[in-house]
């Protein structure tokens, strides 16, 4: 780094040169409209220029290597080499932000492991910075038209489910672990006959000796069917195909899409490549693609090393997925407002304009791309209805778990309680009312008419979950709700 | 319990009033999306296509008026499952937006499951709604 190396010596010359005065450092670069951007979040060791570090990082994550190699000068280098072009103190802390720019090029069309590969491969390891954060990437149309994205979209997950105005209601089954599959269907006819749309595998639900994965498809889709036989409505299961090779999550989710599941699941565990390879199975044979983001927290949660959610968002709606759970705001897990906004808004909106108070440091254009329905799960219940539609629209999925299974009348009342509180939130919010601030009173008065309801209601009443976040924006720091 | 049909977004309310009824018509035409109602006799989730109770009106933007269409279906088609589409024509969306039954039979005898018994223990399900068993025109009577 600066500190051992010789800045008079030539560009050529064997031997190490500073990173900014290899071309990774262009203060002057306009970036171009097909090019990726990236902004990181870097912390220098002490005494390394944060120029240098931000030079080192765009070297790292394109081109370069540690030393000088003469076999640059048989590529046309400028065009592959990543460009650092702005680097900004974070005013109070010891983190810059620096925005760097790679040409389209450097990766393959329409693979997320190569992109990642590049943009957060090595560079994380790097020695000369104490911590890295991929904060937003801005994936140009150009690069996004490589993908197919979503396997079906929002919009075509409704005019499939026939559902609309309103957001969808799901539950994961629980206990998470242990139940036989008798038992598991069970749970799950219960659900969805109260008023459910859906029911959920949790993600370390795979077949385990307890209940092998074909035994719990079987008896779940005979809960499924009773279901929509009891309602007249559809209905499914997240049928959960991860395993420990691509040919066993083919085989279960073929067996799923013979036993007429409307939707499989996978969890964000298996990587992006098994992700994308799915998500091209689910187009094909039209069953709806959920994503639970296990493992996400490893590297999403801390603020100044590892990679955003709002990046993570960007890179599933691009591979394919027509699910992700993306945070509740008002429930048991992470989760700022702000931040909660920005990543609904990227899997949601057709073009997301800078917004740093969300998160958003770069307008992102998706074209024509379908939308991913974003999941809220976590620790909510019907008293929150009005909380959860204004923070998180209609085009999501409200998955009550412990909210659905835990009511005092049983699991079907407790279905019929999350129902009968959205629908009278819709209703209120669509007749003009101020449901945010009349919210209570509108579940008060369902409840008079709606028992379920009510125990819902008095059972819950005092459960919130009030923790600091620890991923915040640098704008404004604004309390958890 | 007895059958109660859940498709549309307020099922799980008490039947709307007219009057309310003409305000989610109102909030829909604050949106600009246009109305349309649609009837059937069939009601199986599957069964995409309700008929259309003349064409969706597009330039309709009085609510009293696209009641009066639900009145005039509802005359015409007494017992048989009436819903009001509200429809987003907005690009990247282009979808129904909203879609709520305003009439429902005074019965509605639910839908048989027929398992088809495979090997390997997989059974294939249907749905078949009892009252389709009739054929269309005389299969709800009150």
């Amino acid at each position: 780094m600066a500190n051992s190396t010789n800045t008079d010596k030539n560009r050529w010359a064997a031997g190490v040169t500073p990173y900014a005065q290899m071309g990774y450092w262009q203060p002057d670069y306009i970036p171009q409209d097909t090019d990726i951007l990236c902004a990181f979040r870097i912390v220098p060791q002490d005494g390394v220029d944060p120029i240098e570090a931000a030079a080192a990082v765009a070297g790292e994550s394109s081109t370069a290597t540690w030393t000088v190699v003469w076999t640059d000068r048989l590529t046309a280098h400028e065009h592959y080499q990543a460009k650092a072009y702005q680097v900004s103190a974070i005013p109070g802390t010891d983190q810059f932000l620096a925005y760097i720019a790679y040409d389209i090029d450097l990766f393959e069309e329409g693979s997320i492991a190569n992109l990642t590969s590049s943009i957060i491969g090595n560079v994380f390891s790097f020695k000369a910075l104490k911590s890295l954060r991929l904060e937003d990437m801005r994936i140009p149309l150009h690069y996004v038209k490589t993908f197919l994205g979503p396997a079906h979209g929002v919009v075509m997950e409704r005019e499939y489910l026939d559902k609309y105005g309103r957001p969808l209601l799901g539950a994961t089954t629980k206990p998470k672990l242990g139940l036989s599959a008798r038992n598991y269907g069970r749970v799950v006819y219960e659900a969805l006959s109260g008023g459910l749309d859906f029911t959920k595998d949790d993600e370390n639900i795979n077949s385990q000796p307890f209940m092998r994965w074909r035994d719990r498809f079987l008896y779940v889709m005979e809960a499924v069917n009773r279901a929509i036989a009891a309602t007249g409505e559809i209905k499914g299961h997240y049928l959960n195909v991860t395993a420990a090779t691509m040919e066993d999550m083919y085989e279960r989710a073929d067996f799923a899409k013979s036993l007429g599941s409307v939707v499989v699941m996978i969890d964000l565990t298996v990587g992006y490549t098994a992700i994308q390879s799915m998500a091209n199975w689910a187009r094909k044979n039209g069953v709806i693609l959920h994503l639970h983001r296990a493992g996400h927290g490893t590297y999403t949660r801390q603020k100044t090393h590892g990679v955003s959610f709002r990046v993570i968002s960007k890179w599933m709606r691009l591979s394919g997925i027509d699910h992700i759970h993306a945070g509740t705001v008002v429930g048991k897990l992470e989760g700022d407002p702000h931040m909660i906004h920005g990543y609904y808004d990227t899997l949601r909106l057709p073009y997301i304009p800078t917004n740093p108070l969300n998160g958003i440091y770069f307008d992102q254009d998706w074209g024509s791309m379908p939308a991913v329905m974003p999941v809220a799960s976590g620790g909510i219940h019907a008293g929150q209805m009005h909380l959860l539609l204004h923070h998180l629209g209609e085009d999501v999925i409200f998955q009550f778990g412990g909210g659905t299974i835990g009511h005092p009348l049983g699991i079907a009342s407790g279905a019929t309680a999350n129902r009968v509180a959205l629908e009278a939130m819709i209703l209120a919010r669509n007749e003009g009312r101020d449901y945010l601030s009349e919210g209570p009173d509108i579940l008060n008065a369902a409840a008079k008419w709606s028992p379920a309801l009510r125990a819902a209601l008095e059972i819950w009443k005092d459960v919130t979950f009030d923790f600091e976040s620890t991923d915040t924006p640098d704008v404004l720091a604004t309390p958890t709700l | 319990m007895a059958f109660h049909l859940t498709q549309g977004t307020f099922s799980y309310l008490p039947p709307l009033s007219d009057d309310q009824i003409k305000r989610q018509i109102q909030y829909a035409l604050d949106h600009d999306w246009p109305l349309s109602v649609e009837y059937t006799d069939d009601p199986h989730p599957r069964n995409t296509y309700w008929l259309m109770w003349e064409l969706p009106m597009f330039d309709q933007k009085d609510p009293a008026a696209i009641f009066y269409e639900v009145q005039q279906c509802r005359k015409a088609y007494p017992y048989h499952y009436i819903r009001l589409n509200a429809y987003d024509r907005h690009l990247g969306r282009q979808t129904v937006a909203l879609s709520f039954i305003v009439q429902r039979p005074g019965v509605e005898p639910g839908f048989r499951l027929l398992r088809q018994e495979g090997p390997d223990r997989q059974i294939h399900y249907t749905i078949e709604s009892y009252a389709t068993m009739k054929p269309e025109g005389e299969r709800y009577t009150e």
